[in-house]
């Protein structure tokens, strides 16, 4: 075989604000009807931030002319109780501008956050339907970035950019006319330089864009680098490679630092650019505005108006062109949320879904298929019975089945043909939650979650009574330890085996599934080396576990195996032998073979 | 202020360009106080006089002074950003290296978390703080009191007015700022709350509906989420409250110059222009001195920052070269303990009266209860903390005397938390020597079982193991660490026998790795298995600190009650599979 050298690295992709660096379509009708929808409710609110708003840019408009009439008017007449008059009116719709501005922020930021509230909110109640093929095939990460990033980026457009870009349009439009109205000559000088303002502003925006999102990359390329070399660094010291990780943190730390010079680059150059543009308007008004005042076609007021309208209209230029990326992005945002939230779960309760009573315990699956998605086959025509009360065994290779049948009978997903009957139910005519209530399950990996060990144990059963959380775990034989911990139930469980042992956590789990009390049990038995003394508190309390429950038991364990009163051999997605420990034995199959090769090594060593 | 004063020191090798921005500021500063005298003199000599000539000069200057104040700020803000990238850039090699030489003992107490944080929130942070930072806060100090100056010479009344609101600006800024700061951080930790909750319950999505709980996670999700948006809200309306109301203030100050200004044009005591004048003065004071505010409250987190970053660079390393360290030569693998004890600074010792005599290629296995010291003892020999007593030697080389390098390079480790880096497997399994040829990487990776499984991926060696080799599975890490470890073909091999959760065949597979590395090479072993116990040439059992059985299985099983409560309490047994040989 053949591979090339390479000594380059390669460090993470680059996850940091990945939703804002979209240049994909800007503007989608069907996305944006479903982003306006979550609008409807605030209409009232949105039509009153519409209201402050408008009442603001008229008062923006107001106050200039204001100005020019103390100037022209009053201070020319030496009339002084009208300039009085006038400077108060302009208080007055500076305190109206503050308090508009006020209450449209508080009104604007509770829609903003409402949305934002609402969007999470139903992405996780869709997170918890939604088929567990369409969860294996996306990462965690991913659902969470929907829910966090692009959940932000849309709430952004719907509560401010939409708002802004309305009124930045009002505002321009309204600018353009009352300059027209005061002096068409000197308006239309000013805007002659509008056109280079959107060009300088066009170009820059695009190349910000690119810019930004390489600084974003390279910092998150850089986070991730230490993050790294940190948590490895007692490796990079072993092997004593520590001038070679240098180096190459030098690269990456020197292409973060290029790349945000070239961003303030830029940006330091857009500014003054704006500046120098707008002073030309300026030049241009002083000039020709003065020019005509000696005409007496113009008065000083007016100038000083005119100034400040061209302060007024630069501005709405800026914004709006900061509206249209969040417009794209929001628009790409949202056409992954929608993604997700069109997408129907493939196993539902229909309208006539029933309530099973309390389960006996039969179990029957009838002629099985299963295949994922992509038409791969993964099982073949299982069929097999287990009677209330006992355990039956799954034996066989990984990647055989096994955990396939298990999922079919919690119904995380659904058999692609054949049926599986509980006490002669069909599994599809049963409300989901009446049957996983019924139903318990032990995974194989000792799955807790962040909280203390009593949440964990209760989790099946939140309102359990202490009583019965002890007497679950003293069932699963680890009440001595928790009550020997400080904090007891209470002490929380942390990451990794900090505070807890693996064998400690697969008895939590099994205290678990005892407090849910389940008429069906799925146990995965785990394989993880936990040492003797723990190995033998696993087994007595799953032999508790097993007592009196119809059981599924993919087996790992050669004791399990024995007692199981039916063991199916799994390989291939069929079913190969399937009989007693003793009759399998007898029969001196692949079961025979394979016990007598790998078992009995192992007994001799124990 | 000393730790800030010293984050002042990394400008230094930029001091010209620190110059030139302040040069350009300087400059820029004068340019914005002589804009609205421009603007005065146009309006009273060049309109109200109808003096042509004077328009066009004047205009023609303000075009003038207004490039060159573009070009003027371009230098300005260019080069204090390219100030400060550049003290962000030797501040973060800096810390980088100086982790790289602290020694275990460091980084047992330093948590990775906050480490990253130092070197990547606090630098910026720090970043910020030599750029923009204090040449905004000089820029706004300069041009409050340059437009006092003018303000007062054009005309005191007036002056005072439209000054005395800039401090209310600043104090406002202020206590927004303090009082928003801890309603931001709460909003964090709340987010870090619920994407923690996402995150589990996506990760035991078997559990919460195999229990059918999925009506409890919702409550307790939007419980998170409703906390967020309660604080979402607080922060906002005081945001919503106080950026009108700053120009609110602003803007008063205006009404008043208009007012006041206007009544003394009147009288004849001001002109017209100068009126406009005051206005333009006040206006583009409003966000320098907003910032003003901003960077007050930013000094007092940079001075916690720079302190952060400065306690790494500060700390010292235990373990370094002494002068004149000679290379240690290839070594036989024989290793003696004389009378070794170790304890942490300040502490009570680990280890005490440790002695034992390892001839090369033996088998030895370190046994005893977590925090006995076992761990220590393997951690002395590549010197990752130095002996606080007694000496180490290596075919009699006392390991001080010898450069560290030279040691390491000897000495093979393969622990249990197996860490990988996040390029290809060839670069991790060459880790150790990134100049080996395709042929030794593949023999490695065939010797630690790993060959096949690499074979299999789509892009082979060249395949990416992701963020820490998250890609892999725990059964696949070991191996590739196991091939590390073989590839620089060490004289002395430390390694922790345990297998994580990986299926009874992979286990089976790893063992015999295990097996492979440790022939004709002296070996170390913190045994969690019955077989390693039973294979040894030396076993040691340690206890606080101390040995307190030494020999062979057969011996300790009959004399050492410790020995017999250990092998069965915490050693794994020998298991195999049920048919479940998949990965083979």
């Amino acid at each position: 075989m053949t591979f090339n050298i390479s000594t380059s690295s390669f460090h993470g992709p680059a996850h940091m604000g990945q939703y804002r660096d979209v240049t994909g379509k800007v503007f989608d009708w069907d996305i944006m009807r479903l982003l306006l929808h979550y609008l409807v409710p605030y209409r009232l609110q949105m039509a009153e931030s519409l209201l402050w708003m408008l009442i603001g840019s008229g008062l923006a408009l107001v106050t200039p002319y204001l100005t020019k009439q103390a100037i022209d008017v009053y201070i020319a007449q030496g009339n002084y109780s009208g300039l009085a008059w006038i400077a108060l009116l302009v208080l007055l719709c500076y305190t109206l501008s503050f308090l508009v501005d006020w209450r449209r922020r508080i009104v604007m930021s509770k829609v903003g956050n409402k949305i934002l509230n609402t969007m999470r909110g139903e992405l996780f109640r869709h997170y918890q339907v939604l088929s567990m093929s369409f969860l294996d095939q996306h990462g965690i990460g991913t659902l969470i970035s929907r829910m966090l990033g692009d959940v932000g980026v849309i709430n952004e457009l719907l509560s401010q950019g939409l708002v802004a870009m309305l009124s930045d349009i009002v505002m321009l439009v309204s600018i353009i006319v009352v300059m027209l109205a005061l002096s068409p000559r000197l308006a239309l000088l000013t805007f002659t330089v509008l056109p280079f303002m959107v060009l300088a502003t066009v170009l820059f925006s695009k190349k910000a864009r690119t810019a930004y999102r390489d600084t974003r990359m390279s910092s998150s390329n850089l986070t991730g680098r230490l993050a790294e070399d940190i948590d490895g660094m007692r490796v990079i010291q072993a092997f004593t490679e520590e001038g070679r990780m240098s180096r190459e943190f030098e690269t990456v730390n020197r292409s973060n630092r290029d790349a945000n010079i070239y961003a303030i680059k830029l940006s330091a150059i857009f500014s003054p650019t704006m500046e120098v543009l707008s002073m030309l308007a300026t030049c241009a008004i002083l000039w020709f505005g003065g020019r005509m005042v000696e005409g007496n076609t113009l008065t000083v007021g007016m100038i000083v108006a005119f100034l400040s309208y061209t302060s007024r209209l630069f501005q709405p230029i800026l914004d709006l062109s900061q509206v249209m990326n969040t417009w794209q992005a929001a628009m790409a945002g949202g056409e992954r949320v929608a993604q997700i939230l069109q997408l129907e779960p493939d196993i539902k309760d229909t309208s006539d879904s029933i309530d099973i009573p309390s389960i006996v315990g039969q179990v029957d699956f009838d002629g099985v298929d299963f295949q994922y998605l992509d038409n791969t086959p993964v099982l073949h025509n299982i069929s097999f019975s287990i009677p209330p009360r006992q355990t039956t065994a799954l034996v066989g290779p990984t990647g055989a089945g096994k955990s396939t049948i298990a999922s079919l009978l919690l119904r995380f997903y659904e058999a692609s043909g054949g049926e599986i009957r509980i006490d002669g139910v069909p599994l599809k005519k049963i409300k989901i939650t009446s049957l996983r209530s019924q139903l318990g399950v032990v995974p194989q990996e000792p799955f807790l979650f962040p909280g203390t060990i009593g949440y964990n144990i209760r989790f099946g059963r939140p309102d359990a009574s202490d009583a019965e959380v002890i007497q679950a775990a003293r069932a699963a034989r680890i009440h001595d330890y928790i009550s020997e911990l400080p904090q007891g139930y209470d002490t929380p469980v942390l990451e990794g085996s900090a505070n807890l042992s693996l064998g400690q956590r697969q008895l939590i789990c099994l205290a678990r599934t005892i407090l849910a009390s389940p008429h069906i049990l799925i146990l995965d038995e785990a394989t993880s080396n936990v040492d003797l003394r723990t190995e033998g508190l696993i087994q007595e309390a799953v032999e508790q576990l097993l007592e009196g429950r119809t059981s599924l038991v993919i087996a790992h364990r050669l004791a399990t195996v024995q007692h199981a009163d039916n063991i199916l051999v799994i390989d291939h997605g069929e079913i190969v032998e399937q009989g007693t420990h003793r009759e399998l034995l007898a029969k001196n199959g692949v079961y025979a073979h394979l016990y007598q090769t790998q078992f009995l090594t192992s007994e001799a060593m124990t | 202020m000393k730790a800030l004063v010293r984050v002042m020191g990394y400008m230094r090798p930029f001091w010209r360009s620190v110059v030139v921005a302040y040069i350009c500021l300087g400059l820029t500063t004068v340019a914005r106080l002589v804009t609205p005298q421009l603007i005065g003199r146009i309006v009273d000599v060049g309109i109200t006089q109808n003096r042509a000539d004077i328009l066009l000069q004047s205009v023609l200057y303000l075009l003038g002074i207004t490039a060159a104040q573009g070009i003027l700020s371009f230098g300005q803000v260019y080069l204090t950003e390219r100030v400060a990238q550049g003290v962000a850039y030797n501040m973060r090699n800096e810390v980088y290296n100086k982790l790289q030489s602290l020694s275990f003992s460091y980084h047992d107490h330093a948590q990775g978390g906050q480490l990253l944080a130092r070197a990547t929130s606090d630098v910026e942070r720090l970043q910020r703080i030599t750029g923009r930072g204090i040449i905004g806060l000089v820029e706004g100090i300069v041009l409050l009191i340059g437009t006092a100056i003018v303000l007062v010479r054009m005309n005191l009344l007036l002056a005072i007015i439209s000054l005395a609101v800039m401090p209310i600006i600043i104090i406002i800024m202020r206590s927004y700022l303090i009082k928003v700061h801890p309603i931001w951080k709460l909003r964090q930790d709340q987010t870090a709350i619920m994407t923690t909750r996402v995150e589990q319950n996506l990760r035991g999505v078997s559990v919460v509906r195999g229990f059918a709980q999925e009506p409890t996670e919702i409550a307790r999700f939007d419980q998170d989420n409703n906390n967020i948006y309660e604080t979402s809200m607080r922060a906002a309306k005081a945001s919503a409250f106080t950026m009108p109301l700053i120009i609110f203030l602003a803007m008063i100050s205006t009404v008043v110059i208009l007012w006041v200004g206007g009544d003394q044009v009147i009288k004849q005591q001001l002109t017209i222009g100068a009126l406009v004048a005051f206005n333009s003065y006040v206006l583009q004071l409003v966000n320098p001195v907003r910032r003003i505010g901003l960077l007050l409250t930013n000094l007092g987190e940079s001075r916690a920052s720079a302190e952060r970053v400065f306690e790494i660079l500060d700390s010292r390393s235990e373990v370094e070269n002494q002068p004149g360290a000679a290379e240690l030569p290839r070594i036989s693998g024989r290793v003696d303990f004389d009378n070794v004890s170790f304890c942490y600074l300040g502490g009570k010792n680990v280890l005490s009266n440790i002695t034992f005599h390892v001839e090369s290629g033996q088998v030895i296995a370190l046994l005893g209860p977590t925090g006995s010291g076992k761990s220590t003892i393997i951690n002395l020999i590549p010197r990752f903390y130095d002996v606080t007593g007694g000496a180490i030697t290596l075919d009699g080389y006392n390991i001080r005397d010898v450069t560290i390098e030279s040691l390491r390079n000897q000495i093979g480790i393969v622990l249990q938390e197996t860490r990988l880096f996040g390029n290809t497997i060839r670069e991790n399994i060459a880790f150790g020597r990134p100049e080996s040829t395709d042929a030794e990487v593949i023999a490695a990776a065939k010797a630690a079982a790993a060959h096949d499984f690499i074979q299999g991926m789509p892009d082979g060696y060249q395949t990416l193991v992701g963020e820490r080799g998250e890609m892999l599975s725990g059964g696949q890490r070991q191996r590739i660490a196991i091939a590390r470890a073989l590839l620089l073909d060490p004289r002395i091999l430390l390694l922790d026998d345990a297998t994580s959760s990986v299926d009874t065949d992979t286990e089976q597979l790893i063992q015999a790795a295990l097996k492979r590395l440790m022939v004709g090479r002296t070996s170390f072993v913190i045994a969690q298995r019955v077989s390693t116990v039973r294979q040894a040439d030396l076993i040691l059992v340690i206890d606080h600190g101390q040995i307190v059985a030494r020999g062979k299985h057969k011996e300790l099983i009959k004399q050492s009650g410790v020995y017999a409560d250990i092998y069965y309490r915490q050693l794994q047994p020998e298991r195999a599979s049920i048919m479940d040989r998949s990965n083979a």
